[in-house]
């Protein structure tokens, strides 16, 4: 018994190493041919793992060949104003569907269901016109505007709100707190934990997005980082050491947020697929 | 009678904070979102341009496609890529979280670590595995190396299509296992004892406990994958290039709207009748799943 429940126990390590060269490994191997110097051999079969010379001149040739640094500006720009606008917008409009009372509650809970619904890849072309109308195309701005207070955000927010507790807030009432005090005061302050998931899958939606900022934006000045990535892959498709240390600057700022704080992204996860 | 006054008060005490507080959000949703889906409606009908407001043109866009040699292509493509994609979908990371459930020292680590490819932009994934999969890449050394020889993965279109769900499916495996965990924690440790009691092995055990257990998840999963799978956009444009590789043949229908409907001279109209195949194909898809589901059930 004992036996076959050490073996069962090795089987699962071998088993779970398997897949972690698996999902890890391509990282790894990306940032080994960043590492690795011009005069190396990247191409050599059987391939070295690791970089005989470890080296950041790929680094400086990227920042060299496109304003790398302006990019990963922007996109911090805009996935901070992305995160500032879903949690406000969305604690806001959530807090509205879910504790107030007024005519027309249930059309603004279905319009917000229905925006839920609707694919966004089959309404880009519209959205750019509408964006040229508004004369905001190849802006930030325009790249922020379609997702800056995300449906399925303000129904995970109206979720939140309606599970707490409603005779706090009766009570703070009866005390002669009005609305907005009950609002800031108590309610957002105990849906921290949904309004923590809200924050960091805007951050990622935005840091990631792609398809949306290659329609909008055409200036390579105001770039984001993936398109940036997307254009100097289209540039320069046979450097692969300047392309490998492209994407290591842009994924490196996502894993370290992933490691400091797995359990929300976790959480997120679990609440966006009851919902999605 | 208390009751009903005091929420009489409320009522009364403000009669426009709640739209103050949901107007934000509706702003957003509605000219963003609900507009331009209307308008992708109403535009079908047109030969609008990007510069050119258009007329209606009735069902001529729609005939149009029925011709349109691109537009089969980028069909059968979306449509293979939901038959490839979502089997692997929903079996696998079901697999995976069987193996990562069990509390073993270090198991958090694994967990986070199977996440990572999540957490990547697909720009950075569908470029780590382009050079990957390159002519002198490293599958193609360690193919070598063994003495299979080298494989044309992003020359091929057959090849290059398979390539993109194969980065699909990795890039999808961490999170579907995250849903699958939620979902394994409800299943009855009993069940499992007892199922063992009577004899019957992992894989027995596998059939006739988990897989009813965790049936509506699954549907959820199938759901989940093949709508994204349709609309497949990034993975086979980075993979591919923005021509849709050798003569367009790994073309897919979002592909084709972005092609179709940007720049200068964007056929607006056009673009957006192949939306509207987009949304049919996407709603059937849900329905058919969640359906399935229902079916199983009863």
């Amino acid at each position: 018994m004992t036996r076959t429940r050490k073996g069962e126990l090795v089987l699962r390590y071998v088993l779970l190493l398997a897949v972690l060269a698996l999902t890890v490994g391509p990282f790894l191997w990306q940032l080994s041919t960043s590492l690795k110097g011009p005069t190396e051999d990247i191409y050599s079969s059987p391939p070295s793992f690791f970089p005989r010379h470890p080296t950041l001149h790929n680094y400086e040739r990227v920042s060299d060949t496109i304003p790398v640094w302006d990019y990963a500006f922007n996109s911090l720009k805009v996935a901070t104003a992305n995160v500032v606008t879903n949690c406000v917008g969305s604690a806001l409009a959530g807090y509205a569907l879910a504790r107030l009372r007024y005519r027309g509650r249930r059309a603004a809970t279905l319009a917000f269901v229905l925006a839920m619904l609707v694919p966004v890849e089959g309404i880009i072309i519209a959205q750019f016109t509408t964006m040229r109308e508004l004369g905001l195309n190849n802006t930030l701005v325009g790249v922020v505007l379609p997702g800056c207070i995300g449906a399925m955000n303000v129904l995970l927010m109206r979720n939140a709100f309606l599970n707490l507790p409603y005779e706090i807030e009766e009570a703070a009432y009866v005390d002669g707190a009005n609305v907005w005090q009950r609002f800031l005061r108590i309610a957002v302050p105990s849906v921290r934990g949904t309004l923590a998931v809200v924050a960091i899958f805007a951050f990622m939606g935005a840091w990631d997005d792609f398809l949306w900022p290659l329609i909008v934006l055409s200036d390579p000045s105001r770039f984001t980082l993936t398109i940036g990535l997307n254009y100097l892959h289209g540039t320069f498709a046979g450097d692969e050491r300047l392309v490998a240390a492209g994407t290591v600057i842009a994924v490196a700022p996502l894993i370290a947020l992933f490691a400091c704080l797995q359990r929300y992204f976790f959480r997120g996860v679990g609440e966006g697929a009851v919902k999605g | 009678m208390a009751a009903v006054s005091r929420a009489r008060r409320v009522r009364r005490q403000l009669p426009l904070s709640p739209w103050l507080f949901a107007a934000p959000g509706l702003l957003i949703i509605g000219v963003f979102i609900l507009y331009p889906f209307v308008s992708t409606l109403v535009n079908a009908f047109t030969d609008k341009r990007t510069l050119i407001p258009g007329e209606f043109v009735g069902l001529a866009n729609f005939r149009e496609l029925l011709h349109d040699d691109m537009f089969w292509i980028g069909l059968r493509n979306s449509t293979l890529y939901v038959l490839g994609v979502v089997p692997a979908l929903v079996i696998l990371p079901l697999l995976l979280a069987l193996l990562v459930q069990k509390n073993i020292p270090g198991i958090t680590f694994f967990r986070s670590a199977f996440y990572t490819p999540v957490v990547a932009s697909i720009v950075v994934v569908g470029l780590i595995w382009v050079w990957l999969l390159d002519e002198r890449g490293l599958i193609n050394s360690l193919l070598e190396a063994v003495g299979v020889g080298r494989v044309g993965f992003l020359s091929d279109q057959w090849l290059l299509l398979l390539s993109a769900m194969a980065v699909t499916v990795w890039k999808g495996l961490g999170y579907y296992m995250i849903i699958y965990l939620a979902a394994l924690a409800n299943v009855p440790r009993e069940l499992h004892e007892a199922a063992a009691v009577d004899g019957a092995g992992a894989i027995r055990r596998f059939v006739t406990v988990t897989v009813p257990a965790v049936r509506s998840t699954m549907a959820l999963v199938g759901a989940l994958s093949s709508v994204a799978a349709f609309k497949v956009f990034s993975e086979v444009y980075l993979m591919a290039g923005p021509s849709g590789g050798p003569a367009g043949e790994d073309t897919t229908l979002v592909m084709l709207v972005q092609r179709t409907g940007t720049g200068l001279t964007g056929r607006v109209g056009y673009a957006s009748a192949i939306s509207v195949v987009v949304f049919v194909v996407t709603v059937a898809l849900m329905l058919l799943v969640l359906r399935a589901d229902r079916r199983g059930e009863a």
